[in-house]
């Protein structure tokens, strides 16, 4: 049967220094310049609630935010998820660029996927963002 | 523009299998219209889908390319929005462009807004910039009430009491909802009170011809309209479901109706057939996750056949309406009309419904009409020839005098067996692939010659070495898997061979997966 539970990577290289990528993706304020469908969020202590395009408010709860890991965890704590965990992990490759990995585990599965289906498309555009590039 | 150039209605239902037809041999729905189309027109015996399902089959549709190419590998892919796009090549070439009904080139599933096509109704039917793959006008429609399409706002606003009497098609775990109704608790099934009028089917009709209603006596048009029915949810206007008596319905052939039957034939088969019947593995997301086939009975296949066909009825009716208001504008000389559908639907076959990687007729073999205008003096024909929905993104470029674009992979549909001969239709592939939760599986089908061959390419459910290989004349049911018989080995070697020569090209960069569907 399919899980109840999923769990989805979404992963990116970029072609900056981990800093230069930590300093966009792991300020839980500035979310919705990178991820295309949030278009707002405002942060409260350990309590961050974003918007969706369709306009729904999801309340979120900030788990983790390292910046020698450079390691941001959240989850999502609507009611419609019996389960949440995102993580956002900027990696140094040592060659100038970083990779940026995603990772979402969640219940009901089908939100894994459409947290990370969107997750892979906000870090492409966070890469056009810090290559220079226009989205 | 060129005054006089025949015009397009492309005509897509969702989901509809071959033998729903009357014209096909179908005998549980009314369908007069269309039959009437392919009496006057070009039936086709042997059309596939180069995917079974939506967004890869609609995108080829479009492109005029396979999969693999235009890079919609499965549900939840979506097409980019720079895919080339037969609508935008009429276009340029002068035709006015609209898309009413179902699209599904983007998710569906898409609490973020992120998507063009689930955006759009926000702001109208007319996409900034003026054209969005090459339609200028867009209305969207899909199964049901919820969400931000056009037909869920105008029910919304227009009849609101309305939205609760359909199905809901995911369940509260967002998985495909398999709650059962009716009168045998067959999945996706529901009694809806809805009056027939609002019902999505009349609504792409009442829509269509409004848009065709604006257009100028002189236009030169293409038109996609896009029924989302027969697909499930089986839930149309409880006021018509009485035309047909889901107790009278015969069941379908390709049923079996013995348990130990079903059981051997689905043995003989690649085991994820199996799996599948046992509620031991749901590979795609496209069926109820929590729904076990081998619960299904022979009642609950028969209400599912007759509501089935009474959303086929609506959809002929809702046709001939559209039809008619085209004689009135009269266009009814210099129209061209081509019915299709995405894929087809199990409906009971093997004891299963709904779709998935099963390469056999109920998903493949697809009903596909086209009348030529009238005054193109095209002869009625049948052709048995296998042609593939790739095949029609040049005919539209074939009608409207335009030679077909290089990334077009399909060539114009024959006008006949003779045709057909004369430029090769001889083949024609359908691929599935997977990846969800772990779980991918991956297929790839010739079908030549009165054989329909799969290859299975390694993955989590099968080593690379399992296949298909059915008789269509002998064994037109495709019960009988003959890919380990010693006798057909070099059927099978031939085919096979023909199918890796045949390939397509690939992208080089393979698309994400960005939702469930």
């Amino acid at each position: 049967m399919t899980p109840k539970r999923g769990s989805i990577r979404r992963e990116c290289r970029v072609a900056c220094s981990p800093d230069a990528a930590w300093r966009l993706v792991g300020d839980p304020a500035r979310i919705a310049e990178w991820w295309p469908g949030i278009v707002d969020a405002t942060v409260d202590g350990t309590a961050r609630v974003i918007t969706t395009g369709s306009g729904i408010p999801m309340p979120e709860e900030i788990v983790t935010v390292d910046p020698l890991q450079r390691r941001f965890q959240y989850r999502i704590t609507a009611p419609m998820f019996k389960e949440h965990l995102s993580t956002l992990d900027v990696i140094e490759l040592g060659d100038g660029t970083c990779l940026l990995v995603y990772s979402v585990d969640a219940q009901p599965s089908t939100m894994a996927l459409v947290i990370g289906g969107a997750a892979g498309n906000a870090l492409e555009n966070a890469r056009r963002i810090l290559e220079g590039d226009q989205p | 523009m060129s005054p006089g150039r025949r015009k397009i209605l492309f005509v897509t239902t969702d989901q509809q299998r071959y033998d729903t037809l009357g014209c096909n041999g179908g005998t549980i729905a009314r369908t007069p219209v269309v039959d009437g189309l392919a009496a006057g027109g070009v039936r086709y015996e042997r059309a596939h889908p180069q995917s079974v399902v939506c967004m890869p089959s609609r995108s080829t549709m479009l492109t005029g390319q396979h999969p693999s190419t235009h890079g919609v590998w499965m549900n939840g892919v979506p097409l980019p929005l720079d895919a080339p796009s037969v609508a935008a090549a009429l276009r340029d070439a002068g035709y006015r462009t609209a898309l009413v009904g179902k699209a599904h080139f983007q998710p569906y599933l898409d609490p973020f807004l992120r998507f063009e096509e689930n955006a759009l109704a926000r702001t109208g039917t007319h996409p900034s910039g003026g054209s969005h793959r090459g339609f200028e006008h867009l209305e969207f429609a899909t199964h049901g009430a919820m969400g931000g399409l056009h037909y869920p706002r105008w029910l919304a606003a227009e009849h609101p009491e309305a939205i609760g009497g359909f199905y809901a098609a995911l369940d509260a775990e967002l998985q495909v909802n398999s709650a059962g109704g009716g009168d045998t608790g067959a999945p996706q099934v529901k009694v809806n009170p809805i009056e027939r009028g609002w019902y999505h089917t009349d609504w792409v009709a009442d829509r269509t011809i409004a848009w065709l209603d604006s257009l100028d006596a002189g236009d030169d048009w293409f038109c996609w309209m896009s029924f989302p029915d027969p697909h499930h949810p089986w839930d149309p206007p409880e006021s018509e479901v009485g035309r047909i008596d889901w107790r009278e319905v015969p069941l379908p052939a390709g049923y079996p109706e013995r348990r130990e039957d079903r059981e051997r034939i689905l043995d003989d088969k690649p085991r994820h057939w199996r799996l599948w019947y046992d509620g031991a593995l749901v590979s795609n997301y496209e069926a109820p996750a929590q729904w076990v086939p081998a619960t299904m009975t022979p009642d609950q296949v028969r209400e599912v056949n007759a509501r089935n066909a009474v959303e086929c009825e609506l959809i002929d009716e809702a046709l001939g309406r559209v039809l008619a208001r085209i004689a009135e504008r009269g266009w009814g000389d210099d129209v061209d009309v081509v019915f299709t559908t995405d894929h087809g639907e199990l409906q009971g076959d093997f004891g299963l419904l709904f779709k998935g990687p099963y390469h056999v007729d109920a998903l493949m073999r697809l009903p596909l009409i086209w009348r030529p205008a009238p005054s193109a003096a095209i002869p009625p024909a049948t052709v048995a020839a296998p042609v593939g929905l790739v095949d029609l993104a040049p005919t539209f470029c074939s009608i409207a005098g335009l030679d077909a674009p290089t990334w077009m992979q399909g060539t114009a549909l024959p006008v006949d067996e003779a045709d057909a001969a004369a430029r090769g239709f001889e083949r024609v592939l359908t691929d599935w692939d997977s990846e969800l939760f772990g779980v991918d599986v991956h297929l790839r089908t010739i079908t030549r010659d009165g054989w329909v061959c799969t290859m299975y390419e390694p993955g989590t459910v099968h080593d690379g070495t399992e296949g298909e290989l059915y008789d269509l004349a002998g064994d037109p049911l495709q019960q009988r898997n003959l890919w380990d018989d010693p006798a057909r080995r070099a059927v099978r070697d031939d085919l096979i061979g023909d199918l890796r020569d045949s390939r397509p090209p690939a992208r080089s960069h393979k698309l994400l997966v960005e939702a469930p569907v």
